[in-house]
């Protein structure tokens, strides 16, 4: 699978060593260069591009035209965002995955095309379960997440 | 009418003066505070601190029955979702843009935002007017027509020179407005031939700008 992410960090970079070493065709975008060195492994063998995640003539060169999946997990939600909707509405990749920490923003953008998750709402799941014992709840741990997020969004989006 | 605006920097703030002087209602949101509290001696009780991207603010600032909300943040990506989620949340009528970086225009559009405001090329077009003319200077958008004011000058070597203005081979929808000639203003008669050194101000449909620039510059 051809696979671009934008967002070199512990999770960008821990993620593309692991996908690279599966075989799979990673392209890896990040602002800082620095972040290379620092988040990938030795033995990575795919593709890095100096650049901003949002710009479309990046990620052009990147080879968003011909990628299968799209990962977005850069420290800013908004950013995120903009470059989810950007491979999605412009570019037409198939899978967008978005991290977007803001639970409301997560729910509120997962019905546009693109898969988001939210660190609070799974981190929170986690947690709450140790603390408490046996989970209450049914469904896997994203499943329970994102059920925390449409209560959240609920509480806040009026009846429409 | 009323009006809530993202972010009040320079932007926001001198907006929100001349809406409030123009005898309308305005809700800044900023997100430091102790740049809200300077705009709140400045012109009153009108802001509330918070991040216009997270929803409840958009809320808290009575965005159901504003009439538009205006994204004036330095920042592209938090514009965008100011935006997006006003139109989501609160299915305000027109949502308005800050754009910083020129290039997010065409992006924003593409996303569903259809009003956007480049600082950028606003300067970028006054500018051009006051150099020496090269081709076609964007005037200003018509937004809602799908439209654009343009000025060019005619050259010695335009291919408009000398010809009357039913001869110029412009795009459907546009048409030339009227003349610039030696400082006067001349109707933009069928009959009038164009005469190097007048500059045209035409209305072109944005997709059409090269048609209309090649027209008329060559």
């Amino acid at each position: 699978m051809k696979v671009l992410i934008v967002g070199c960090g512990r999770v960008g970079g821990l993620l593309a060593g692991r996908l690279d070493a599966e075989g799979h065709e990673v392209t890896i975008i990040d602002e800082n260069r620095a972040q290379f060195e620092k988040n990938l492994p030795q033995s990575f063998n795919g593709a890095t591009v100096l650049g901003s995640g949002i710009d479309m003539d990046v990620l052009r060169g990147a080879g968003i035209a011909e990628v299968e999946a799209f990962v977005i997990v850069t420290q800013g939600d908004n950013r995120n965002i903009m470059g989810a909707q950007i491979a999605k509405e412009i570019f037409g990749v198939r899978r967008v995955l978005c991290k977007i920490n803001d639970p409301i923003r997560a729910q509120t953008y997962r019905g546009h095309g693109i898969e988001t998750w939210s660190r609070t709402t799974i981190l929170s799941e986690i947690i709450h379960d140790l603390l408490t014992g046996r989970e209450k709840e049914s469904g896997t741990l994203l499943d329970r997440a994102r059920r925390r997020e449409a209560i959240l969004a609920g509480d806040v989006v009026p009846e429409s | 009418m009323y009006f809530v605006i993202a972010g009040g920097g320079q932007v926001g703030f001198h907006l929100a003066q001349a809406l409030i002087e123009a005898g309308h209602e305005v809700m800044i949101i900023e997100e430091e505070r102790r740049r809200a509290q300077w705009i709140q001696e400045q012109l009153g009780n009108i802001v509330l601190t918070g991040s216009a991207d997270e929803g409840r603010f958009l809320l808290e600032a009575g965005c159901q029955r504003a009439d538009a909300v205006i994204a004036a943040t330095g920042d592209d990506p938090v514009n965008l979702v100011v935006c997006q989620m006003a139109q989501i949340h609160c299915r305000v009528p027109r949502v308005i843009a800050r754009v910083n970086d020129p290039k997010n225009e065409i992006v924003f559009k593409k996303l569903g935002i259809e009003e956007t405001v480049s600082s950028t090329r606003v300067l970028m077009s006054v500018i051009e007017q006051e150099l020496p003319m090269r081709g076609l200077v964007p005037i200003m958008p018509l937004v809602t027509a799908g439209l654009e004011i343009v000025e060019a000058e005619i050259a010695d070597d335009s291919p408009a020179a000398g010809k009357p203005i039913r001869d110029l081979r412009l795009p459907d929808g546009a048409t030339v407005g009227c003349i610039v000639r030696k400082r006067a203003l001349v109707r933009a008669r069928a009959d009038e031939r164009l005469q190097p050194g007048d500059r045209i101000i035409a209305f072109t449909p944005t997709a059409a700008e090269t048609e209309v620039r090649k027209a008329l510059v060559g």
